[in-house]
């Protein structure tokens, strides 16, 4: 029996969608592309000052004196506040110590190199990936024991031992941390750069004591985030306190690169030494790890509980995990928190297990498929990935790859996410005039958020993409959540929808009688309100909302993450495969990509476009973290060395090879509802490059990014018979 | 937001990095930050007149998309800056601030230009071109277009740059491979990873870009 007491709000069919699942080209596409696109870092309210901020140049220390004086006398200047004042312990490079405000951004500089501070060096730590020298910062984590792994390793037909690293990597967006802060009386302006439109105003109220309410957020664009953007920071609180103590004048304080990259979330660090054993067929049947990193000072920085990777189900497993606090910024969550780490150390483990059983890497991972969780998506994937990669005509045995300088090779990697929607309210408004608008407190991150809201609603009211008004990026609007972990679209097109499909339902009882009617045998298509069977009863959309009189309707939806698994509009959990394929040039260690295969199994498809564009953008960012993205730290001065972009490098257009995009579009995930996609192809790609170099040269080169010198260093511990 | 550094009194030799980019750039007297797209500043500067400016601002005049703009910056303001903080002119954006992304592109006098790496009084008597100059919302570019069509824009953060660079490789190689393009776009950087459709877009909008200065000949024929 249907359900008559609440409305129905599944998807449509596949076959009868209209704007769902057809590609649109993004809503604010042309604003970006033609410059007028204002992010906050662009903004200029009235009378506008300038923040900057003093940071510490040493990895650990106490200040023992600051004098601002000097500081304060600088024409323009309006505020200078002391953040580390005399006996307090900064610990890390790069944190805050002053800050300043003035009419210009060059006396904001000036006057912060015009304080003067004193420090107190004291012992600092800035590396991690030699763990003997961590000391007492080492933190192990208590030993996790399944099955018999001694047991099983000393039956095992095979069993490889190897040690892998990946190192802290920065989120780099391109668009800084910052934010314009104003006072008006007690209540405060926020322009930040967020991933969190609803929130932050909060985050920043209980910082500075104010309550959320008298907080407006107002954000249309973000340049970058990828995790790092959630909180207000303590860039917030200063350009708050600046602003209050310059009159309420706007404060502007955006971090210069150097801050950024040192202070603004990074990746954590992955280390470890790894012993993997088979049977003599290639069944995976024990796993050890032993493996280390830091989050900055808080240690922190992966969870080991993901070990093995995908490959959940080993039988015999012993894990041990060792946090290091290091004298570094602290690290935030970087686009799939944990899984390109944990993804790389175990497929590059099970590849370098293949090579020494001789078994084709492919083979093996499809024969221990049911150690995952999901062995039928595996299996399927990974023969998918070959069939795209031409696996069987393109792999070799490792290193077996001709005689010349430049060898190619191909390599597999694999990963998992959740991405199942966020809370998430929507206000859904009809017109008398026909309009219609949607608000959400949410925000665009660049996935294309906005148009697939405005997609979600013209598919339920029968409307074109054009006419639905979508208002987002403001916290007067209802609140949604965060933009993190790929939970976004599932949240936003869900309460999209249960709003949209709430004010149709008015809509059709406003009009129900004037086409002589009930409600329920009303649908809504091609800008026309018609009686479902009688084509020649119909109102257009227009007419329809002109009956409304004077009365607007405006109806909300929610998506409650807690009810939304049995409603069906959104789900999580999706699997991915991904095959590079790369050719490395023995004589100078150079590696080129020259295709990386992404196969992605996925909910439903909002916008295939857009979906396409998130594969590609993290394809792109596995690339720059492979071959070229580390965080340099020297331990003799404490310092990162590479704090800008020319040194802190990133793959460019040259760099990427093609990107071959597999979406498993089909009526058997889209019954699974909409997931989010922001993360898991972001997962394997580091692990598939670094197996497709082992395949390539004949051996592996343990620490990503297979940059030329660690390439030549590998091929040189190998005796060169590359 | 620099450091005070009270601990390395005697400087270890100075790397690339560890230049002060605008001490440098007022030590030779040069705009940098010729982009990448093979189009490299080959006429001698004009000589340098014996005049010193500032510390103080000194006023100056800028000829930004057909229009003058008077304005008083300091000696040590960027072009950006200039376009940024006192014109708000936004398209070009500050991200690197020291010519390694592009963010900050301009055309000067035809050429791709980081105005990041170019002092604004540098780009006195020059016609400087930005996004905002040859695309508008109203009236979008081929380049604005093809940018939308082939979804070459995530954030978005970068691709004003983009585009800048893009519309001055093209205006200099109208027929270019995709080869070309993959060295004449070298000069700028994207992290949400656009690069797939970039390609796709610049092309694009090449072949539109061509047929249209074709068809516009005709007309003039
Ligand atoms: S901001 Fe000018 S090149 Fe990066
Ligand atoms: S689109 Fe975000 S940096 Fe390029």
């Amino acid at each position: 029996m249907p359900d008559t007491t609440t409305p129905n709000y599944h998807w449509p069919p596949m076959a009868d969608r209209r704007v769902i699942g057809k590609s649109h080209s993004r809503l604010d596409g042309i604003q970006k592309a033609s410059g007028a696109a204002k992010y906050n870092s662009d903004i200029k309210p009235a009378g506008m000052l300038f923040g900057a901020i003093l940071t510490c140049p040493h990895a650990h220390a106490r200040v023992t004196s600051i004098d601002t004086s000097e500081a304060e006398k600088i024409p323009g200047v309006t505020a200078v506040r002391v953040i580390m004042g005399p006996g307090k312990e900064v610990q890390w490079g790069g944190a805050e110590v002053a800050s300043v405000s003035a009419t210009s951004e060059e006396a904001a500089n000036d006057a912060v190199k015009a304080i003067k501070v004193e420090y107190e060096e004291l012992p600092f730590l800035v590396r991690e990936d030699d763990i003997s020298k961590a000391g007492n910062r080492a933190k192990a984590a208590g030993e996790q024991v399944t099955g018999d792994p001694d047991k099983a390793f000393q039956e095992a037909a095979y069993t490889h031992e190897g040690d892998y690293g990946i190192p802290v990597i920065t989120h780099c967006c391109l668009e800084s941390h910052g934010n314009v802060v104003a006072w008006e009386g007690d209540k405060l302006s926020l322009w930040p750069s967020t991933q969190n439109v609803s929130g932050i105003g909060g985050d920043l109220g209980r910082a500075i004591n104010v309550s959320a309410a008298n907080i407006h957020v107002h954000q249309d664009h973000i340049g970058g985030g990828f995790g790092s953007k959630f909180p207000a920071d303590l860039w917030g609180v200063e350009a708050a306190e600046l602003s209050k103590q310059s009159g309420g004048k706007p404060v502007k304080i955006f971090l210069d690169r150097k801050t950024e990259l040192l202070i603004a979330g990074n990746r954590p660090s992955a280390f470890g030494h790894i012993k993997v054993a088979a049977d003599k067929d290639g069944k995976i049947t024990a796993w050890e790890s032993k493996t280390w990193s830091t989050g900055g000072l808080a240690g922190g920085g992966l969870s080991a509980d993901l070990f093995p990777y995908v490959y959940r189900k080993v039988p015999n497993r012993r894990i041990n995990h060792t946090a290091i606090s290091t004298n570094t910024g602290s690290a935030r969550a970087w686009r799939a928190p944990n899984h390109e780490q944990v993804s790389y150390l175990t497929c590059s483990a099970i590849e370098d297990l293949a090579a020494k059983m001789k078994m084709d890497p492919l083979e093996v991972f499809l024969k221990n498929a049911d150690l995952t969780m999901r062995e039928e998506a595996y299996t399927s994937q990974l023969k998918k990935a070959a069939e795209l990669a031409d696996w069987k005509k393109n792999w070799h045995q490792r290193g077996d790859s001709g005689s010349g300088a430049v060898k190619r090779g191909l390599g597999i990697g694999v990963g998992t996410w959740g991405g199942a929607g966020h809370a998430s309210q929507c206000q859904a408004t009809i017109h008398p005039d026909g309009s219609v608008e949607v608000e959400l407190g949410s925000q665009d991150l660049g996935t294309g958020t906005r148009t697939i809201i405005a997609m979600v609603a013209a598919e339920t009211l029968g409307l074109p993409v054009s006419a639905i008004n979508v208002k987002i990026g403001d916290s007067t609007y209802p609140p949604s959540g965060a933009s993190g972990g790929s939970t976004t679209v599932g949240g936003v097109s869900s309460s999209t929808r249960k709003a949209t499909v709430n004010a149709l339902d008015k809509l059709f009882a406003a009009v129900a009688p004037s086409l002589g009617t009930t409600p329920d045998k009303l649908e809504a298509v091609d800008r026309r309100i018609v009686v479902k069977g009688d084509t020649s009863k119909s109102l257009t959309w227009e007419a329809a909302c002109r009956k409304l009189g004077t009365n607007k309707i405006s109806e909300s939806g929610e998506n409650n993450p807690r009810t939304a698994p049995r409603e069906g509009l959104n789900t999580g959990g999706v699997a991915g495969v991904q095959i590079a394929d790369v050719s490395v040039d023995t004589e100078t260690g150079l590696v080129k990509m020259n295709r990386l295969i992404a196969v992605h199994d996925c909910g439903l498809i909002i916008n295939p476009k857009t979906a396409e564009s998130q594969i590609f953008g993290a394809c792109i960012m596995s690339v720059c973290s492979a071959l070229f993205e580390e965080r340099v730290a020297d331990q003799q001065i404490g310092r990162v060395l590479n704090p800008d972009m020319e040194f802190y490098k990133l793959a460019g257009i040259m760099d990427i090879g093609e990107i071959i995009v597999h979406l498993d579009i089909s009526p058997e995930n889209d019954k699974r509802g909409v997931i989010g996609l922001g993360e898991p192809p972001a997962i394997p790609g580091d692990a598939a490059i670094g197996n497709a170099v082992a395949n390539a040269i004949g051996v592996r080169v343990p620490q990503l990014p297979l940059t030329a010198d660690r390439v030549l260093a590998a091929l040189a511990s190998k005796g060169g018979n590359a | 937001m620099s450091e005070i550094d009270s601990k390395v009194p005697n400087k270890p030799p100075k790397t690339k990095s560890d230049f002060s980019r605008r001490g440098f750039l007022k030590g030779v007297g040069i705009s940098g930050g010729v982009l990448s797209t093979g189009v490299l500043e080959t006429e001698a500067e004009a000589e340098p007149t014996a005049k010193v400016d500032g510390p103080g601002a000194v006023p100056i005049t800028l000829n930004i998309n057909g229009k003058m703009h008077k304005l008083e910056v300091e000696p040590r303001v960027t072009l950006c800056d200039a376009l940024r903080n006192r014109l708000e002119i936004t398209a070009a954006k500050r991200v690197c601030d020291r010519g390694t992304c592009g963010a900050c592109t301009v055309i000067i006098n035809g050429k791709a230009v980081y105005s990041c790496t170019t002092l604004a009084i540098d780009a006195q008597g020059k016609r400087i071109e930005t996004l905002e100059g040859f695309s508008t919302p109203a009236h979008p570019h081929a380049l604005t277009k093809a940018f939308l069509d082939h979804d070459a824009e995530q954030c978005g953060y970068c691709t004003p740059g983009f585009v800048v660079a893009a519309k001055a490789f093209l205006d200099h190689n109208p027929n270019p491979t995709e080869a070309d393009l993959k060295t004449g776009l070298g000069g700028n950087l994207c992290r949400c990873g656009t690069y797939m459709g970039i390609r796709k877009a610049v092309m694009q909008a090449a072949k539109e870009m061509k047929s249209a200065k074709v068809a516009k000949g005709t007309a003039h024929a």
